[in-house]
């Protein structure tokens, strides 16, 4: 009889002390191999060491492994390589751009950046000269306008797509997956010749807003259908056998259970549109002066700011565009954090 | 219930129930429905039903899965037509008045005949007092006093002395059993004559179904109940009639119907003996 105290757990699955230090050594010879070649031929710079690496590493894991295992396990161990050499080179830029804004963008920070317009100042100027809060309200101020006119429509297309299924459910179905396509420039056209030349003819805030609007309202129908279509059948139908109406059963049963991922759709339409430069660049006239009315005047805006700025190329201004850039991608990254972690919220309790 | 009783036969099962006394609490006089077809597309899933329950009892419809049972309760309170592409044909007649003659409020046809599914589907955005009280604020009903109501509905699904201290807790927070007999509490509360069961204990444990079996003998009292079961001892223990469906390929049909005893102890068809006795489906 076996005591119970006496049994331990263990994991005899797990690598052993020899395996672990081939793995190291593989390692480490992948390593010093690539210096090895780079320093012996005319290949130069960051991207031969990556390349070279990870050749050799993936070859020599797999070789390892065949010696050991046979051929099934060296195909296994180079399609394993592979994989996570893809994982690690789609990181890569992404952690190399964070890094780059965040060096060349915090010298550029300060409280004054944050309390001053640019109404008196020129990018060309002393950093502590003017700042960016007429970028950062008129960003601020296009977005939720494009909010105002997008979510509405939007999810009301993802209710008609899930919830009506009418007639016009695969045309309108198409349509909302090619404009998610539309660059950004057609929208910005779109404005400008159809709203802003022939009507108002003139710049504003909600020139912009409209053309972003264009942009924002296929992300938030897409990401609202596919949520729509995770909230079970089975609880509309629970809704229509108590006698409710389909519009009662949507309002109270289906949009509540949907919360948190409509919310998560309407935070990557916001993410989509934040950063958004060329129908700017065409419709709000890009204002240096904090613009409290959308509707007239010119309107300052993060991209259009940062445009300017390096533009005007003289070491302050470039500055002030990279710290710029930084306020940017933190409200970008605020707000896909924010995103990620309202989705991963169940939706169902 | 007598002891001596051998628990595997069926008949005895049926027959140990205590018989109605005539003169029903019920609401209403019953439903009854006349040639009743279904077809999902152009595939004809039931064939000319013609069944009478009357008010105050409970009716087991019984058959092999793809007979058309599920599809034959939802023409009931016209939820067959939430499905793309279905279409009926006959009466279904509440207190005598087709609920499918033209000008008919469809909503009101399913205040009056509630549903309890196969799976519980309590609302997830609502806590369980919420949840029985849904179907008031979902049909746009004013009731007087919400408080009594909300107790006599789980009163009578058997479930407020397990939930009266948690009513603000989610219905999500509950066992199967429980989130079961809250979706009966909840169909109850908007006030139904005839209550539809879509097979309500094939995902529940046998301690819950006997509970949920116990509120059913305990409904049928003040109401019309029709259950869809794969279950025959249930079939046996809760329902004074039982109907038996049958698909030979094509539509389903009722091949017989009489009260339960006599279905488990001396069905007139040889299909519906072969079906109890468990010699095929």
């Amino acid at each position: 009889m076996i005591m119970p105290t006496s049994v331990q757990p263990t994991k005899p699955w797990k690598p052993t002390i020899r395996e672990r230090a081939n793995d190291v050594v593989i390692f480490l010879v992948s390593i010093i191999s690539s210096f090895v070649v780079v320093a012996m031929t005319p290949m130069k710079g960051k991207l031969a060491y990556f390349a070279i690496f990870f050749i050799v590493y993936a070859l020599l894991t797999s070789i390892f492994k065949g010696t050991q295992r046979g051929s099934a396990a060296a195909k296994d161990a180079l399609v394993n390589s592979l994989v996570a050499i893809g994982a690690i080179v789609t990181v890569i830029p992404a952690a190399s751009i964070l890094a780059t804004v965040l060096k060349k963008g915090l010298p550029g920070i300060s409280f004054g950046l944050f309390t001053h317009d640019m109404g008196l100042a020129t990018p060309t100027d002393p950093l502590n000269n003017g700042g960016l809060l007429h970028a950062i309200t008129g960003t601020l101020t296009l977005v939720v306008i494009a909010l105002i006119l997008s979510v509405p429509i939007g999810i009301l297309t993802a209710l008609y797509l899930i919830e009506i299924k009418g007639r016009f459910t695969a045309p309108i179905r198409f349509l909302v997956q090619a404009m998610s396509g539309v660059p950004s420039i057609v929208a910005g056209l779109f404005i400008l010749s159809a709203i802003l030349y022939p009507i108002t003819k003139a710049y504003s805030g909600l020139m912009g807003s409209l053309a972003l609007t264009i942009l924002m309202i296929p992300t938030i129908a897409r990401t609202s259908e596919e949520v729509l279509n995770l909230i079970p059948n089975e609880l509309r139908e629970a809704g229509t056998a108590l006698g409710a109406t389909q519009w009662r059963t949507v309002a109270m049963i289906v949009l509540p259970a949907a919360k948190s991922g409509l919310i998560t759709a309407i935070i990557l339409g916001v993410a989509r549109i934040a950063g958004e430069t060329a129908p700017i660049l065409l419709l709000t006239g890009g204002g240096d002066k904090v613009n409290p009315n959308a509707f007239n005047g010119p309107m300052g805006s993060l991209p259009y700011y940062i445009w300017k700025a390096f533009n005007a190329g003289s070491p302050e201004a470039i500055t002030r565009a990279w710290a710029g850039l930084l306020v940017l991608v933190g409200l970008v990254l605020i707000l896909f954090t924010s995103a990620r972690f309202l989705g991963s919220r169940k939706i169902l309790k | 219930m007598d002891t001596t009783v051998k628990p595997s036969s069926l008949a005895d099962v049926a027959h140990a129930k205590p018989v109605k006394v005539s003169g029903t609490r019920a609401l209403g006089t019953g439903l009854e429905t006349r040639g009743v077809h279904a077809w999902f597309g152009k595939h004809h899933a039931l064939s000319n039903i013609s069944l009478d329950f009357a008010a105050g009892t409970v009716t087991a419809l019984i058959g092999p899965s793809g007979c058309g049972k599920s599809t034959f309760i939802r023409t009931i309170n016209r939820m067959h037509e939430f499905i793309p592409g279905a279409a009926m044909a006959g009466e279904v007649l509440l207190d005598g008045k087709d609920i499918y003659a033209p000008g008919t409020d469809v909503t009101k046809i399913r205040l009056q005949i509630g549903m309890v599914f196969q799976k519980p589907n309590p609302f997830p955005s609502m806590t369980i007092g919420e949840n029985v009280l849904s179907g008031l604020k979902l049909a746009q009903i004013k009731v007087e006093n919400k408080d009594e109501l909300l107790e006599e509905s789980l009163e009578r699904a058997g479930l407020w002395s397990e939930v009266k201290d948690r009513l603000g807790a989610h219905g999500g927070s509950l066992s199967g059993g429980q989130q079961q007999r809250l979706c009966i509490a909840r169909a109850l509360a908007v006030g139904p004559q005839v209550i539809l069961m879509d097979e309500p204990c094939s995902a529940l444990d046998p301690g819950s179904t006997l509970r949920i079996e116990e509120t059913i003998r305990h409904l049928s009292d003040t109401m019309t109940i029709i259950i869809v079961t794969h279950n025959m001892q249930q079939a046996a223990r809760v329902s004074d009639y039982t109907a038996f469906f049958l698909s030979d390929g094509g539509p389903g049909q009722m091949i017989e119907v009489a009260p339960t005893s006599e279905i488990f102890s001396r069905p007139k068809d040889q299909r519906t003996e072969n079906y109890v006795t468990g010699r095929f489906g």
